[in-house]
């Protein structure tokens, strides 16, 4: 399995799969929280893990499939170690969130939904972060940062280590 | 005892296995099983940590720890003011808490002091010793930190600030107040009050009429009357049913459901315990935004709490109700804001909405009658509880009764969450509370409702918010987010924004949504770029009739009114984009060339120097000029401009 390049640590992972699943094994509806937990397990839904789930939960590989590729949070691809997620919401539109995402674009040489291929940065935009008081906004992993400009939001990543 | 809801001594006997029916009187009005003045001693001192009665000496330093301020680092803030309080000697007397959002996201971070009530704004690291020596030390307020309103006058206290003073705070009233993440807080100000008050003293059929009477109507954007709904899920046939919180707030411009949710998660509990005992429930769900990781965090710590202290769970202070919770986190789809999208979300699958009849009243989630009310719908129960339905009826309109909280955001001079009556004038709101258009610019749109809503003008400024008179003059009160446009935003782009948000939010389940955003979307983004003709603009007003009338769900529905409000009160614009290629905000790049105003160029180079394409020719100290030709029409030039030099054409 190409998981992880640390053999150890992929055992963890696969262990904590096979807890996750049995807790969730008999539980109506378990599909969403299940594949949530698992992308918090492995960065990401990898296709040995997906059909690790669909056996265990007894649902057609498809339809997991089908569920993982309709949320927004899923994710099928590795993603990178800083997420940064670039509101467009209608006040950051309107307060040039475009020319904040702009920048970081030009920055990071990232278009949205894209990894870089040393696994640096993940590059999203979202439709909301419910800080709009503070628009134009932006969140790096679990951090919001608010009142941007193309420099200061530039300036922000390039800490990220 | 540390807490309120702890036990004060040996002869406390409530546990959530041996429930006392009593054990929320006795924890705010005092010993009633037993009598004992330490007991009730430590009581009072323990209510007064969340009070601060005026006589008391010891004061509270609340620091704002919502979203916006903890951007600006008010955790550390706070870190800081404790260990200064700390080297100052006055940690007896001083009490430093971190509480949920001010709703007055801009000036923050906002740090205020009771029981003076003295409210600083901006406040800094650096502010700290300041704030230490000459306000808790010396007694004097520091001036500098206060918040100077549009006249220059410096407040002192909230209720001097337009912003608060205006404002009508009723389920807003513990944000920013008590501590979100301990439930003794909540319970110290009245909270699960209206929960004994029903257990105790009112069948569900009581219940529900209560609700009916207040008039409340949904919060989430349909308006559809609350007790209504409960009644008829009262009503239908079912071993079990359902109560769903749906707090998976996606309009982009709408963040009220998350301050609630982050400042006060316990009235949520309490509304949707209320709404399970009236609709006969005993399993009620939480959807909530896996993008508000903190109101997710606040929103176990609530459940868990109430659970230990058997707020939730079998047999409820003995009254013989159970309830228990269950939290589901949402996992990024617009469209499981529609209700049936939700459940279907909730049983594992694709968030896709199902043709009505029959109403989740009746064949909800999992197929049993299901109540789904938003956040902010349940917030306002424990409410009318309290107060009773007539008084509830007499704040706001007669048709919409209440309060209801907006997210004012955009080009207004202070954004923030703002809770009014139902039925102020949008003027007040924007001008009265939001302090009028930023930077002395214009007054030009006012979006209303998010991508389900509309853009209303000028000459609506004095209509009043509710339900009804929204909705006739083509916008609605949506959800509440309330985006405010100046004369430099471009009301086809502000189309093509909310277009571009629902064509990609559109589950695709049904043709007119799936393929009818995708075309709108494509014409508006024709005439952005100036390639439209006048063919265009006629089939996008047909393909707006289309999609709204045959679309199967709310998002469908409604997604073509910003596009039919912009063309009704902005034909005009539409018009320059299609017949003069022209963008009068100039906001549409394709459509935009930049000049440099002569008179007011310095010559200082910032803009030769940032433009990539060395478009801009010019000797130092004399005016610059832009080669149209060479301009690739980024802005740079204008961004970097100090003098407002740069200007579009």
């Amino acid at each position: 399995m190409s998981l992880c390049c640390c053999n150890q640590n992929n055992q963890d992972k696969q262990k904590s799969l096979a807890e996750l699943l049995t807790k969730y094994k008999e539980q109506p509806g378990a599909l969403i929280p299940v594949l949530q937990q698992a992308q918090e397990i492995f960065g990401y839904l990898g296709p040995e893990v997906i059909d690790q789930i669909a056996g265990e939960l007894k649902i057609p590989p498809a339809r997991v499939y089908g569920v993982a590729t309709f949320y927004a949070q899923f994710h099928l691809q590795p993603r990178g170690r800083h997420v940064i997620k670039v509101c467009q919401g209608t006040a950051c539109h309107v307060r040039g969130g475009a020319k904040v995402l702009e920048a970081i674009k030009k920055q990071t040489g990232l278009e949205p939904g894209e990894t870089s291929k040393d696994l640096r940065y993940t590059l999203e935009t979202v439709a909301c972060l419910g800080a709009c008081g503070l628009a134009p906004v932006m969140m790096v992993n679990e951090d919001t940062q608010g009142q941007l400009s193309p420099e200061k939001a530039v300036k922000k990543i390039a800490q990220c280590d | 005892m540390q807490n309120l809801m702890e036990a004060c001594c040996s002869q406390c006997s409530h546990s959530p296995a041996a429930p006392c029916a009593q054990y929320l009187t006795c924890r705010t009005e005092g010993p009633l099983c037993h009598t004992d003045e330490q007991c009730r001693e430590k009581r009072v001192q323990l209510i007064n940590a969340v009070k601060v009665p005026e006589t008391a000496d010891k004061k509270q330093i609340i620091v704002c720890g919502g979203t916006g301020c903890s951007s600006s680092g008010s955790a550390q803030l706070a870190e800081l003011l404790r260990q200064e309080i700390a080297r100052a000697g006055l940690t007896a007397t001083v009490q430093v808490k971190r509480t949920s959002c001010h709703g007055f996201c801009e000036n923050g971070p906002v740090v205020h002091v009771e029981p003076e009530g003295t409210f600083y704004t901006k406040v800094q690291a650096s502010d700290v010793p300041e704030i230490v020596a000459s306000h808790l030390v010396g007694g004097q307020a520091v001036e500098r930190l206060l918040y100077r309103d549009g006249a220059g006058k410096t407040c002192r206290t909230p209720k001097e600030i337009p912003f608060y003073a205006k404002q009508t705070r009723l389920l807003l009233a513990n944000c920013g107040y008590i501590d979100p993440e301990q439930i003794a807080d909540y319970v110290a100000v009245g909270g699960y009050r209206s929960l004994v008050q029903v257990l105790q003293h009112m069948a569900p059929e009581q219940v529900i009429e209560e609700v009916q009477q207040s008039g409340l109507r949904g919060r989430g954007g349909a308006g559809f009357p609350t007790g209504k709904k409960w009644a008829a899920a009262r009503r239908a046939a079912g071993d079990i049913k359902y109560i769903i919180c749906n707090a998976d707030e996606g309009d982009p411009g709408a963040f009220m459901d998350r301050s609630v949710l982050e400042g006060d998660p316990h009235a949520v509990l309490e509304g949707m315990l209320i709404a399970g005992y009236a609709v006969g429930s005993t399993v009620g769900y939480i959807y909530c935004r896996a993008e508000y990781p903190l109101a997710i965090k606040r929103l176990k710590i609530a459940i868990e709490q109430a659970r230990r202290w058997g707020l939730l769970g079998r047999n409820i202070l003995n009254s013989g109700f159970d309830f228990d919770i269950i939290l589901k986190e949402g996992a990024g789809a617009f469209v499981c804001g529609e209700g049936t999208a939700l459940q279907a979300s909730i049983e594992g699958q694709r968030g896709m909405p199902r043709v009505k009849p029959p109403r989740s009243t009746e064949k909800g989630l999992w197929q049993k009658p299901t109540v789904l009310n938003n956040v902010e719908t349940l917030a306002n129960i424990p409410l009318i509880i309290r107060i009773g339905a007539e008084r509830f009826r007499q704040i706001g309109t007669a048709n919409s009764p209440g309060t209801k909280i907006f997210a004012l955001s955009g080009a207004v001079a202070n954004p923030g969450l703002v809770e009014v009556p139902m039925g102020v004038t949008l003027r007040e709101v924007i001008f009265g509370i939001g302090g009028g258009i930023r930077d002395g610019k214009k007054f030009k749109a006012v979006q209303l409702g998010g991508p389900s809503g509309g853009c209303l003008t000028e000459q609506h400024l004095d209509l009043p918010v509710d339900f009804d008179s929204l909705t006739s003059a083509g916008a609605t009160v949506g959800s509440g987010g309330m985006v405010v446009m100046d004369e430099n935003t471009c009301m086809v782009d502000v189309a093509r924004f909310f277009l571009a948000f629902t064509q990609a939010e559109s589950c695709g389940k049904c043709t007119p949504c799936r393929e009818g955003t995708k075309r709108m979307l494509e014409i508006l983004e024709r005439m952005c770029q100036g390639r439209a003709g006048m063919d265009d603009l006629a089939d996008l007003e047909r393909l707006c009739r289309v999609v709204k009338t045959t679309s199967l769900c709310g998002l469908g529905q409604a997604c073509p009114n910003p596009v039919l409000s912009t063309l009704k009160y902005f034909r005009n614009e539409y018009l320059a984009h299609i017949v003069d290629k022209h963008c009068p905000a100039g906001v549409c790049s394709a459509l935009v060339n930049y000049r440099i105003d002569g008179e007011k160029c310095r010559g200082c180079g910032l803009c030769l120097k940032n433009c990539p394409v060395q478009a801009i020719r010019g000797e130092k100290k004399s005016p610059h000029t832009i080669d149209n030709e060479k301009c690739i029409k980024c802005g740079a030039c204008q961004t970097s401009c100090k003098f407002n030099a740069v200007v579009t054409c």
